[in-house]
């Protein structure tokens, strides 16, 4: 975890990282598209050049009226239903795995208790539940959105045991020396120290419910990306199919970097912390 | 009166509580495990649910065991397992010297970073219609896919444990002539290989779900545990099977991912005692 904080903290200093940054980014783009053009004739079709993806990417899904913020109808359609899908059930998790985490890792023995089923439950590959679910639900958002629940409260749970667990004993002490309240001691002690390692878990489990996202859209779905993307197999549409698999990179890519900035708003006095240590 | 009860000898009593104590965790995890296993036997049997989507424990169990029995479900196994084994293997090859040479450039490094940050988000999932129009056989298809998925984790942890490389160590070794084959044997690779264990473990537990997956969304006519799972899906009354195999393959998943836990501990004692962690 502290390896991704630092690389974000690198990647946010200066411009001069940014400019090498996006030059690299260029030069490896322009690379590919020369690549392309090396590639054997029955393999062309399959591949084709970026500026063909950027172009479909921009007239498939960013090419609508103002209005609509320019997202085009099949935005509209596939885009947003797959974001509701995915931002409704992470955070549906973190709303039910945070509490229950920081409350298991503050006691002692109920912990012992679910243990075992918590790392069971947890090995069990969530895309492996879509057809338990699919039978308890069928092909509706409630089943899409069981999956991702279930992938990704794991990882957050996990992480909200282990930072609860890691309150200094001492600063608990100090508190109840104070008389401070049970409810003070759990927002201003319990919750300030289990935050790193829950932002952990939250970062972990949103690129893990994209996976699942995609994966639960790709069977008997009527909307969403992974619907386009199977629609775009059988229409034999390779320039659209790469710019929806380009368009879950920005998605993913976008997203965590928004929650990176979330955590160092939130947790900035940690790293402040950290560094003059 | 005043004679005291039968006097128990302090070592036993000693004894017995060390090893209630010790036992407690485990007891109540047991505990917690036959609550569950209870709830859904009461569940599955008081007709709450219907039988045919939620059946009852004693019912998946007796499924279990019947799997691990079958010739064609232990060929799944090994057909998924073959897929995750060769997606690892192929992803470590790739990763580890990729990682060892961005590691040790900084201006490689810096510059892979962005490329590792655009294509990391990009879920192997989503690759699945794409190589299925490309590669036809459904083997070659999991195993492309599963070094993808796995290359990630492995990378991005060798790259950050050729980052953590004594620069001392390093210089001294150079100073006493050390020979650059020697230097990586010596230096580099005690340093690096733990957290190339780390990686793949990591990874191991992404290759196994995208396996999986690929096998569940790829349809019909292949093999392995997803197939299995996508079949019995569609079977009236199928649901029991899905749960048994879903049980077989939670175990499976915690199988590999403790035996590589395991092993990571043992082989890199050292490393983990430096860390200050329980090893």
């Amino acid at each position: 975890m502290t390896t991704e904080r630092r690389t974000a903290r690198r990647a946010g200093s200066g411009l001069a990282g940014a400019a090498l940054r996006w030059s690299v980014f260029l030069v490896v783009v322009g690379f590919w598209q020369f690549a392309t053009t090396l590639i054997p004739e029955d393999y062309v079709p399959y591949f084709p050049p970026p500026s063909t993806i950027a172009r479909t990417l921009y007239e498939t899904w960013f090419s609508g009226p103002a209005s609509h913020g320019f997202l085009t109808p099949t935005a509209i359609d596939d885009l947003l239903p797959s974001l509701g899908r995915l931002l409704g059930g992470w955070s549906l998790a973190a709303v039910v795995s945070i509490p229950v985490g920081v409350a298991l890792g503050r006691s002692r023995h109920a912990i012992e208790y679910v243990q075992p089923l918590i790392h069971f439950a947890r090995s069990i590959p969530a895309t492996t539940l879509i057809p338990v679910f699919v039978v308890l639900f069928r092909f509706s958002t409630t089943m899409r959105v069981s999956v991702i629940v279930f992938g990704v409260v794991w990882p957050i749970l996990l992480n909200a045991i282990e930072g609860a667990r890691q309150v200094e004993p001492a600063q608990l002490d100090i508190a109840r020396v104070f008389k401070l309240s049970r409810q003070a001691r759990l927002w201003l002690i319990v919750v300030p120290a289990a935050a790193p390692r829950i932002f952990a878990g939250l970062r972990i489990s949103l690129s893990l419910s994209i996976i699942l996202m995609v994966t639960s859209e790709l069977v008997g779905a009527t909307d969403g990306i992974g619907f386009f993307l199977s629609n775009a197999k059988k229409g034999f549409e390779l320039p659209e199919m790469w710019s929806a698999i380009v368009l879950l990179g920005i998605v993913g890519y976008v997203l965590n970097t928004t929650l990176l900035l979330a955590e160092r708003r939130i947790l900035g006095w940690q790293y402040d912390a950290e560094e003059n240590r | 009166m005043t004679n005291p009860p039968a006097k128990i000898p302090v070592v036993v009593v000693r004894s017995f509580r060390k090893a209630r104590s010790a036992a407690g965790p485990l007891l109540r995890g047991f505990v917690g495990v036959a609550v569950l296993l209870l709830a859904g036997e009461v569940i599955g049997r008081a007709g709450l649910v219907d039988r045919s989507y939620l059946p009852p424990t004693s019912t998946v169990l007796a499924h279990a065991g019947r799997l691990l029995t079958d010739g064609g479900f232990l060929r799944d196994i090994a057909f998924t397992l073959g897929g995750w084994s060769a997606g690892l293997l192929i992803a470590s090859a790739i990763a580890v010297p990729a990682g060892v040479l961005l590691g040790s450039l900084p201006v490689v490094d810096s510059a892979a970073r962005v490329l590792v940050e655009f294509l990391r988000p990009i879920p192997a999932v989503a690759l699945v219609p794409l190589v299925l129009l490309v590669v036809s056989d459904q083997g070659e298809m999991e195993r492309l896919l599963a070094a993808y998925a796995a290359t990630w984790p492995i990378l991005i942890n060798t790259i950050y444990g050729a980052g953590a490389v004594d620069p001392l160590a390093r210089d001294m070794a150079r100073c006493f002539g050390l020979s650059r084959p020697a230097i990586l044997m010596w230096v580099w690779l005690p340093s690096v290989a733990p957290f190339v264990a780390t990686g793949v473990r990591l990874a191991s537990s992404v290759a196994l779900i995208v396996t999986i997956s690929t096998e569940l969304i790829s349809g019909g006519g292949g093999a392995g545990l997803g197939q299995f799972v996508f079949d019995a899906s569609g079977d009236p009354g199928g649901a029991a099977q899905v749960f048994a195999a879903v049980l077989v393959i939670g175990a499976l998943g915690l199988l590999l991912d403790t035996g590589l836990r395991y092993g990571e501990r043992t082989a890199f004692r050292w490393h983990f005692e430096r860390l200050g962690e329980p090893a």
